[in-house]
């Protein structure tokens, strides 16, 4: 797998807690065998939807066409397990997402397909953000190895657990290849479970 | 000191440590459907790579079905290429499939505690995040994104981060009217949507161990709502008796020993958990949604609150803006267009015999559109057999065919303009039941009854 260690890029500001995977592709456009064009349907409802927060969506602010990181606040990509919402953000241009905190399975679902979601620290994301929609020009930089997201003057540390950071760094976070890689450990694995082998521990 | 019922499923299903230092833990039960798989099979095909645990995996069909017109080929083309789709990777892939035509077809986490394929001590998987549903049985359920269903598939195995746990324990008698969904919404109130981040959450004390399965399968398959992926109930007699003789459970003459096994997993006495929380049954009165995540509710006769007064105003002002209510409002009154009754967290005989008991002898009110959804094929034709789908019927309900239905907004059934929906079903997300402005009212099946034949939100406990 390609090694992931330092994402530069435009940041694109996506503001409010809680934002769930229904918000960033609605259902309707699960009804496919393939993720080609999830892009096209990224927060779709949202954007269409007059008022809201915003007088404009993040996702149609010109400036901020083509960024590759994206800033989130907390609880990012709550709800259902689709996958779809991190494909569809990913096949958009987003990279990396930086935010506050993210719920297990869209952290997992991002990492799978190689869009590291780090977390940061309230008042750096506030910051973070801030520039963005100030100066959206910057150039922001995510170093997984440094630990940091740089942008103009600003530095802020990022995280990720240690090893899977290692992992997107080394190239080594093709899942299947490592889950397949012992299977004779596996059947093992397996032999030992009491509703496998029909036989009860006792 | 003792040890949790997660870390005795954990340590006994660990392959090994991975380099990513996740855990490579093996799946007993993938469930499979339609919405989050054909990619993962795609993938499969590309490397030549097989599914080795056959006997382990199982598909169904939910999402995308008509609840109306089942007959295929199906009006939307879409749904019709996905369920085609389906039918070509089980086939190609040798994976056991109920399909439309099968009396076992239903939601995905109805069927698998039916057909007895849910089972203590378990880890379970399926490309849907209700998959918690199946911690009502002791096991370890984790819902899953496409590309896990691709390891799962092709490896039985997850790598997954440790879990903390989080004891919830109710205690106490719930009042007439207040019901396992009131429970689990009480939770995410008091906790939030995200405190169950990191945490597997177990639910116990004496409210709980007195709930039939029916009602802790509610009550787990929210755990995602409140952040857990996974939730799970200690097995008892209960769960033991529930199994018994399913077509999946263990065959008669091994049955019992796998029973103490069973029980063997809960968590010990003296087990010693990272947080404890307890909810006192007594307490709770039946609850309402009023905002757009599932944390945002209140009992039938508070009001929704004034911005001001929250930590996070915005979000509050923004909810409310988005479902037409006031600061300080009451819910009780307010004008619903649909009353839906099914989903994962509630379509199961015992929701549907609840809110038959309330709108017997009633009517729909003329404005409402009313919808009973049974979980499955089996559930409906239950119903059917014991007068239920026509106390619905006589009462103005439209009795539908198995189905995620209006929980959704991936088949025909869907919300139009911004039109209110009292519904039994686990998200009020912005949008979730299909159209874009749609609002939803998270209930209790029975409040959800109620609400149909008054046409307006209204406490259940002055109907029984």
């Amino acid at each position: 797998m390609p090694r992931i260690s330092r994402i530069t890029g435009r940041a694109l500001p996506m503001r409010g807690n809680d934002i769930d995977t229904d918000r960033i592709i609605p259902a309707r456009f699960l009804r496919s065998i393939t993720f080609d064009g999830m892009e096209q349907h990224v927060f779709e409802d949202d954007r269409k939807s007059a008022g809201g927060p915003y007088n404009r969506h993040p996702f149609d602010v010109k400036h901020f066409q083509g960024a590759a990181v994206l800033l989130v606040n907390s609880n990012f990509g709550c709800g259902s397990s689709r996958e779809h919402a991190p494909q569809a953000l990913m096949r958009w241009g987003i990279q990396v997402i930086v935010g506050e905190s993210f719920p297990e399975i869209f952290f997992g679902n991002s990492g799978m397909i190689g869009m590291p979601c780090v977390t940061a620290a309230p008042a750096d994301v506030a910051a973070l953000m801030d520039l963005a929609e100030r100066a959206p020009a910057t150039e922001f930089a995510v170093d997984l190895v440094a630990g940091t997201c740089r942008a103009g003057q600003l530095t802020v540390p990022v995280s990720l657990p240690p090893k899977m950071r290692e992992a997107f760094t080394s190239g080594a976070w093709d899942t299947t290849g490592m889950l397949l890689d012992r299977f004779d450990e596996v059947r093992e694995a397996a032999n030992r479970l009491p509703y496998v082998t029909g036989q009860a521990l006792s | 000191m003792g040890e949790t019922l997660l870390k005795k499923v954990w340590d006994l299903h660990t392959v090994r440590q991975l380099p990513t230092g996740q855990t490579q833990l093996f799946i007993g039960l993938h469930l499979v459907h339609e919405v989050t798989s054909p990619q993962a099979f795609d993938t499969l095909r590309a490397n030549g790579w097989t599914v080795p645990f056959l006997d382990r995996t199982f598909a169904t069909v939910d999402h995308i079905v008509p609840t109306l017109e089942r007959k295929r080929p199906f009006l939307d083309v879409m749904a019709e290429d996905m369920m085609a789709s389906l039918e070509r990777n089980v086939r190609d892939f040798g994976i056991r499939f109920v399909g439309l035509d099968d009396i076992r077809q239903g939601i995905v986490h109805v069927i698998g505690p039916e057909l007895g394929l849910t089972q203590p001590g378990m880890t379970i998987a399926c490309g849907d995040s209700h998959t918690s549903t199946h911690g009502a049985f002791g096991s370890v359920a984790f819902g899953i994104g496409t590309s896990q269903v691709r390891d799962v598939l092709a490896s039985q195995c997850l790598a997954l981060e440790p879990l903390k746990v989080r004891r919830i324990r109710v205690t106490g008698t719930l009042s007439k009217g207040v019901y396992a969904k009131d429970v689990i919404l009480a939770i995410i109130q008091r906790l939030g949507v995200q405190g169950g981040n990191g945490y597997a959450y177990e639910y116990a004390g004496d409210a709980v161990d007195r709930m039939s399965m029916d009602e802790r399968m509610t009550i787990c398959n929210m755990s995602i709502e409140g952040g857990a992926r996974v939730g799970y109930v200690n097995p008892d007699d209960t769960t033991v008796n529930y199994v018994r003789g399913r077509p999946y459970a263990p065959p008669p003459d091994q049955f019992d020993r796998m029973a103490a096994w069973w029980k063997s997993m809960a968590s010990d006495v003296n087990a010693v958990y990272d947080d404890e929380v307890e909810i006192k049954a007594a307490d709770l009165t039946p609850i309402v949604t009023w905002g757009v995540n599932p944390g945002q509710s209140i009992g039938v006769d508070d009001r929704v609150p004034d911005p001001a007064s929250t930590s996070d105003p915005k979000a509050v002002t923004d909810a409310l803006g988005y479902m037409g209510l006031t600061p300080g409002q009451s819910l009780e009154g307010m004008k619903v267009d649909v009353a839906f009754i099914g989903s994962c967290t509630n379509s199961r005989l015992s929701d549907l015999r609840e809110a038959a008991r309330i709108v017997k002898g009633r009517h729909v009110a003329p404005h409402v559109k009313g919808l009973v959804v049974p979980g499955s094929s089996t559930i409906a034709k239950a119903a059917e057999d014991e007068g239920l789908a026509d106390v619905f019927r006589e009462a103005g309900f439209e009795w539908r065919g198995a189905g995620c239905s209006m929980c959704l907004g991936m088949n025909p059934d869907k919300l139009e303009g911004n039109q209110v929906c009292a519904s039994s079903s686990n998200r009020n997300f912005k949008g979730r039941q299909g159209s874009p402005t749609g609002r939803t009212l998270l209930m209790s099946p029975a409040m959800v009854a109620a609400a149909a034949v008054a046409g307006e939100v209204t406490d259940v406990r002055e109907l029984l």
